[in-house]
């Protein structure tokens, strides 16, 4: 079982993928391009699950994909392959070349100015090959534990859909005819545990709990996983509908991080010189309430959205989008900012075709004093949500509403588990009504909350 | 270009390559290997602005292999199609199993093909300026409707994707699968006052598709024409009422609330919320509901699923009976069912699993205005965005984003978007009117499932919900209504 893993990786071929993208930009210039950029991604992807105590799935592979973006003065095109063989390249190149004479001259196009370029420098703590460390039987052992900690819980856990270990690394590479190279190589690995729990009417509920690391030290043990997700998962065994109420609404950090979400969306460049949010041409006004300051931070050390530099090759950092509700910032990229006259934010994101989009770095909401269990206990009637379904939440016109389970608060306590409800409101009002902010700050992705309430919701159910 | 030409000439595959794959697959046992090889070419443009911003091009091409021994799945991919790359992924994904070589494989058979999509240029292959065209007609449409339609954004993909699959169980199978979707959305303005509108369309079919019926002008004006709307929209009530879903779109409801719960994976585990209800009742008896992959021309049909399995018409729910499961060959050997080719994956990185096709339910004798005249107080809900599951408790949402209020017979106010939410095995059995008018969706829908995001269709003529949670925002006392 184990040497697979160890087999891909050392027969990679070695080409050089810097020298690789730095050609292929010098080449985009001799076929007549004004400017160029060049994106190349490597990955390797290992993942298990275990299932009632059996592998039901082993996967193990590798792979590289290269984008290339031409510049003809304002027009811009861009082409991507699998392809490295030197016939799959040019044709990448030529395609590319021909494609950027149906674009539009747009005005702002463009890669970032020499000056704007650049790495951030030091270790960011973002890439330890540990996460491939176990050899494969401990990995399925590590995904094996998580399920067994569930299932052993409690004898309502009956069944379950598996516990799981996956590892990932993968490199980047960024060049630009402005004279930016660079690369950098992350690594995860992650284990969760899905049970499924069954009441005496066999009514089942399902909930998970999860950890991920960029190292293998710092993922949760197994049977911590597994144990918290069969207690996430009883407490929704034997969950009731409601009555339609407007009451306070506590949001678990795992469910606020969506309202983080709503709020990125809204100040993203892309949106903002469309009109396409709510918050466009809010800059330096009231938008929240005094006590709701939001940062953007792709520099944390080790963190999930932490990179050197974004994906046009500009150094990352730490903006502050919301202080104490006043918009400070919008997240923007190269396009966008001289779109709405201001600088980059180095949020530029990308795939491997297109123009860049615009992706978080750190991105939180800062952290308040009130332990998540005082926040609860000072609401008399309430719903505590721990889980959302569906999408719902409209940013042109702040319209929100999406269906929702969790926990009915009553005198203070968690006390019975509620689902087939909705929660809805105005994202407008809500940044306002946000009127507790947990101390419970905890990064399991690019994007943290900690526990938040939030008043003047409409809870639908009977 | 023929699959058998990409991959036999192209990448230099040969019969016996595939038979020595197979048996590298199978050299420490196990029940079943297949390879899945992918060569998609894809195309996308986008207009911002009345300004083609972007325009892209792009080619990936790999392997997946598999290993099936008992409920065990060994998978690897690889992007280099050399034999000594193929070879290796093919030993990575054979260490799932463990005991003495499996005899060789020697020779294929090939089912009889058909051709649900046949065009004589695919898209990906058609002059970009056609394409450019489309989407700046479709701008210029939008921008037309409505001197308030201010921001206007259309964009236009396509694929083909050409795929052989062989299995040890001497399956062969290819099949050149093309797809071209078009989007405008738009944002209408005035006073201060915003709102949102989307439309598109597509399917299994070659640019003149778009030049025929299903113009750009046809989605611009519609993405418009909700924007509009929506300006003047009121605030949607909450709590439990009747509902009326339009034909077409709205068959989400289906996708989610039944579809998801019956694939046949979550059956086979005990996870679902429909396992061991066939032959139960699930839904009224006005309810007749098909999986249906062999639909000509649209974006969820398929020839042959991704485990060269020929597509069908599977009944899910005949007159309010559960039926079958949608399967593919992993869950039809354990569950001693039949495949039904439902067997999908996003691409060659991904292992295969029963996914949906085109999802709908077959038309009743209701005419559509009766069943709006039957509802005193409720919402009739035409489009939606998206929706979602939780399989295990059955609990469903999907989103109205064009929805009206319906008040003593008569179709009233627009109403803001509002998610629905509802419980999987009990919303049908309140359907008490089915309308006549039949409709499948445009051809926009892409669904996800454990990350994998596969094309689909979904369908549904009028029908009527007796009670179903509306999540709204409307007050007792603002002139909304609560039950």
């Amino acid at each position: 079982m184990p040497q697979g893993a160890v087999e891909i990786r050392n027969q990679k071929l070695e080409t050089d993928l810097k020298a690789l993208a730095a050609d292929l930009v010098r080449r985009a210039l001799l076929g007549g391009a004004s400017a160029a950029e060049c994106v190349v991604r490597e990955g390797d992807e290992f993942s298990t699950v275990v299932r009632l105590g059996q592998v039901e799935t082993l996967k193990e592979s590798g792979s590289r994909a290269i984008g290339v973006r031409v510049f003809f003065g304002q027009r811009a095109a861009s082409t991507y392959s699998s392809d490295f063989s030197r016939e799959g390249l040019d044709r990448m190149l030529r395609a590319a070349i021909e494609l950027a004479r149906i674009t539009s001259e747009d005005p702002y196009a463009g890669i970032p100015q020499p000056g704007q370029l650049g790495s951030i420098s030091g270790d960011l703590d973002l890439y330890h090959d540990d996460v491939y460390s176990l050899p494969g039987d401990e990995r399925i052992d590590y995904a094996r534990r998580a399920e067994k900690a569930a299932l052993d819980f409690d004898s309502r856990i009956k069944n379950s859909e598996g516990g799981s270990f996956d590892a990932a690394t993968g490199r980047k590479v960024l060049a630009n005819s402005h004279g930016f190279l660079g690369e950098y190589q992350r690594s995860y690995c992650a284990a969760a545990a899905v049970p499924i729990a069954q009441d005496e009417r066999g009514n089942m509920q399902r909930d998970y709990w999860f950890s991920i690391a960029r190292s293998l030290r710092r993922l949760e043990a197994a049977e911590n996983i597994g144990k918290i997700a069969a207690q996430r998962t009883l407490r929704r065994l034997g969950a009731k509908k409601i009555k339609t109420a407007e009451v306070p609404v506590v949001f678990d950090p795992l469910v606020a991080v969506s309202i983080m979400d709503h709020i990125f969306e809204g100040i993203n460049g892309d949106s903002i010189y469309r009109g396409a949010s709510f918050l466009a041409g809010k800059l330096g006004q009231k938008v929240a309430g005094d006590n709701v300051t939001v940062i953007d931070d792709g520099t944390m050390r080790g963190g999930f959205g932490t990179s050197p530099f974004d994906a046009e090759g500009v150094p990352t950092r730490r903006t502050t989008v919301i202080e104490r509700g006043v918009l400070k910032s919008y997240l923007l990229n190269t396009y966008t900012g001289k779109k709405l006259g201001l600088e980059t934010t180095a949020n530029a994101s990308r795939g491997l075709a297109g123009n860049p989009g615009i992706g978080p770095g750190n991105y939180f909401l800062h952290r308040g004093s009130k332990p998540a269990k005082a926040i609860v206990s000072e609401i008399k009637e309430g719903l505590y949500v721990t889980e959302f379904l569906g999408q719902g939440a409209n940013l042109v016109t702040g319209d929100y509403s999406r269906g929702a389970s969790g926990m009915w608060i009553s005198r203070g306590e968690l006390a019975y588990p509620v689902e087939e409800i909705t929660v809805a409101g105005n994202l407008k009002e809500m940044f306002f009504n946000i009127v507790e902010i947990g101390d419970d700050l905890e990064f399991r992705g690019a994007m943290a909350c900690p526990t938040i309430r939030i008043d003047g919701l409409t809870v639908g159910g009977e | 270009m023929k699959n058998s030409q990409l991959f036999f000439e192209h990448y230099g595959l040969t019969q016996h390559d595939l038979e020595r794959y197979l048996a590298a697959a199978l050299s420490a046992g196990g029940d079943y290997a297949d390879l899945y090889f992918e060569y998609l070419s894809s195309t996308s443009l986008m207009v911002d602005e009345s300004m083609v911003k972007s325009a892209s091009q792009g080619i990936s091409a790999g392997c997946g292999i598999r290993v099936v021994s008992g409920e065990r799945t060994g998978y690897a991919y690889t992007d280099d199609l050399s034999s000594q790359r193929v070879l290796q992924a093919a030993r990575t994904a054979a260490l799932i199993a463990s005991g003495p070589a499996k005899e060789p494989i020697i020779g294929f058979q090939e089912k009889p093909a058909r051709n649900l999509y046949p065009v004589s240029l695919p898209s990906v292959e058609a002059e970009i300026t056609a394409k450019v065209e489309l989407v700046m007609r479709a701008d210029r449409a939008a921008r037309a409707y409505d001197p308030r339609i201010k921001e206007v954004r259309a964009s236009y993909a396509d694929e083909l994707r050409h795929i052989l699959v062989v299995g040890s169980d001497n399956t062969y199978a290819e099949d050149s699968q093309p797809l071209a979707r078009l989007n405008v959305s738009s944002i209408a303005k005035v006073d201060g006052n915003s709102a949102r509108g989307s439309a598109g369309g597509g399917g299994r079919v070659a640019l003149d598709f778009f030049f025929g019926e299903k113009t750009p002008e046809y989605f611009a004006r519609e993405a418009a024409r909700q924007a509009i709307l929506q300006l003047d929209a009121r605030e949607a009530p909450a709590g439990e009422m009747e509902v009326v879903l339009g034909p077409g779109w709205p068959g989400v409801l289906l996708h989610e609330a039944v579809g998801h719960g019956l694939e046949a994976d979550f059956n086979r585990k005990k996870t679902s919320a429909f396992t061991g209800l066939v032959g139960r009742r699930v839904a009224s008896e006005k309810c007749t509901v098909v999986d249906n992959g062999t639909m000509p021309w649209r974006r969820g049909s398929l020839n042959v699923d991704d485990e060269g399995q020929p597509t069908q018409n599977t009944v899910l729910i005949e007159k309010g009976v559960l039926k079958n499961y949608l399967s593919d060959k992993l869950s039809a050997r354990l569950m001693g069912i039949a495949d039904t080719g439902n067997g999908r994956r996003e691409s060659y990185e991904h292992i295969p699993m029963p996914r949906m096709t085109n999802t709908y339910m077959l038309a009743g004798e209701d005419a559509p205005e009766d069943i709006i005249r039957s509802v005193k107080r409720g919402i009739y809900a035409v489009n939606f965005g998206g929706g979602q599951v939780d399989i295990t408790n059955g609990k469903f949402v999907f989103s109205a984003s064009e929805a009206y209020l319906i008040e003593n017979g008569t179709i009233t106010a627009p109403i803001k978007g509002a998610t629905l939410i509802g419980n999987g095995p009990d919303v049908l059995t309140r359907v008490s009117m089915v309308g006549s008018d039949l409709k499948l969706d445009e051809g926009v829908g892409t669904c996800g499932k454990d990350g994998q995001a596969v094309p689909v269709g979904v369908g549904i003529p009028t029908i009527k919900i007796d009670r179903l949670t509306v999540g709204g925002t409307a007050k007792r006392d603002s002139g909304g209504f609560m039950q």
